[in-house]
């Protein structure tokens, strides 16, 4: 094991470096989009199921189907990284759209009111207010949407762009257990380590949360 | 789109492919695929469920439940294929462990969390009139821990059914055959046509699982029951965990 990594540490670097490429594009990507129709579902009470049921929808394809669907919509070469960021960027918002919805909504009305009645206008409210009280929602969806786009990433392999995934599926070629243990522990490893990271974020950014007692 | 795709894509309007003589009809194709996920998904289901209302009931290991969704989520469906293949050897075996091992978790940590949610007052009100735990488990808990328990597995079909995409590429048979071969011989209609197809089968599961779930979930559990009798404003408390929680 540690034989195989030490020869190819440049291969594993280079997969490594791909693979967070290919799965944190995606999450920003994704959050930038979902943000605004999230806030569109709440603000327009009527948008809110047919928006969530779109989402379900697409968060339901599978993701090979999706990679290989995606170059002939946006005509992009099949073999082309894009189709994977573009398909990471379509589950992200599927997943993201409901929960900035869901947290938008689960701000209690009095809450903004009060804000208003502060003389905050619509804008203002929204990013000062409603946001950060949403914020622990959304970051629980975000943490959700990343760990599962970096566990995604490496089905991309089957098409040429899989970071991590090449680790796979030479592997699966050489009949070789290394690089596929290797593969996954850097990927599980990779999952955790952004979690952990969102997680910390969110404690810096919502401090009130931890004074009822709540982690 | 959908129709930019079909006329795009021969392969998958070409009745020969349709028929039982092709070398890899269509229909055959999808029942595989559906045969695959089917036992995949009960075999998973028979081990999650057990466990996961024996957690979720005593509250013990908890932490198996909690952490097994992460771990499950996590866990690169490509990476634990390859792994099996490689340690087991080629053949249906190695890949159907994968999807039953990747179908695990959502059912494990939606029974989990399903039967947390319950009421506590029910459960002490069923004990109250007598029954005996797993009376108590059966009547009472997994009826109103139903909503959750159907998404959870709802979750895993999703998933074994693109993890089972996937696994055409040790050799598994069903839709994904048509995506690794069409890669392979660089045919893309032959592609596009099992990538739409395999989408089209995973969205119509879902629509099904959903419609399944409204059935069998007790209108008194799902809120139904309230809005009609009464426009009475306390729905279930179930409904919101479960519709909170889906995501």
């Amino acid at each position: 094991m540690i034989d195989y990594v030490i020869a190819n540490e440049n291969v594993i670097l280079a997969a490594l470096s791909q693979h967070i490429m290919l799965a944190l594009v995606p999450i920003v990507l994704g959050a930038l989009i979902a943000l605004p129709i999230g806030f569109l579902a709440v603000r327009y009470g009527w948008l809110y199921h047919p928006l969530l049921n779109v989402s379900g929808l697409l968060y339901s394809i599978p993701s090979l189907a999706l990679f290989l669907i995606i170059p002939g919509i946006i005509g992009t070469k099949i073999l082309s990284p894009i189709n994977i960021i573009v398909a990471l960027t379509v589950y992200t918002v599927a997943l993201l759209v409901r929960v900035v919805a869901d947290g938008l909504r689960s701000v209690d009305g009095i809450v903004t009111q009060a804000a208003s009645a502060m003389g905050y206008r619509r804008i203002r409210r929204f990013f000062e207010v409603e946001l950060p009280i949403a914020l622990p929602v959304m970051l629980a969806g975000l943490r959700v949407a990343t760990v599962a786009n970096i566990s995604l990433v490496s089905v991309g392999a089957l098409i040429g762009v899989g970071g991590l995934g090449a680790l796979f599926t030479r592997g699966l070629q050489l009949r070789y257990l290394d690089p596929i243990i290797v593969g996954i522990v850097l990927s599980v490893l990779l999952a955790v380590l952004c979690d952990l990271v969102i997680v910390l974020v969110q404690r810096r950014l919502t401090p009130w949360t931890r004074v009822k007692g709540r982690s | 789109m959908i129709v930019r795709l079909a006329t795009d894509t021969p392969y998958l309007l070409d009745p020969e492919n349709w028929t039982d003589s092709a070398v890899t009809s269509i229909p055959e194709l999808i029942g595989t695929h559906l045969l695959y996920t089917a036992l995949a998904l009960v075999i998973a289901a028979a081990i999650a469920i057990p466990v996961g209302l024996f957690i979720g009931h005593t509250g013990r290991l908890a932490f198996v439940a909690i952490n097994a969704g992460n771990v499950g989520r996590s866990l690169p469906t490509l990476g634990l294929i390859s792994f099996l293949v490689v340690l087991i050897g080629g053949g249906l075996f190695p890949a159907l462990i994968a999807l039953v091992i990747l179908a695990i978790p959502p059912i494990l940590t939606s029974t989990y969390a399903g039967l947390r949610a319950v009421d506590p007052a029910a459960v002490d009100a069923a004990r109250g009139m007598g029954m005996r735990e797993l009376q108590t488990v059966f009547t009472v808990e997994v009826p109103m821990a139903l909503p959750l328990m159907m998404s959870g597995l709802r979750n895993a079909a999703l998933q074994v059914v693109a993890t089972a995409t996937v696994a055409a590429y040790v050799g598994l048979g069903g839709l994904g055959r048509l995506l690794v071969d069409g890669l392979a011989l660089n045919q893309y209609d032959r592609v596009v046509a099992g990538a739409v197809l395999v989408a089209a089968l995973a969205i119509l599961i879902d629509l099904l699982a959903e419609l399944l779930q409204r059935v069998v979930v007790s209108p008194g559990v799902s809120g139904r029951a309230v809005t009609r009798r009464a426009r009475v404003a306390h729905p279930s408390p179930l409904t919101e965990v479960s519709s909170g929680t889906a995501a």
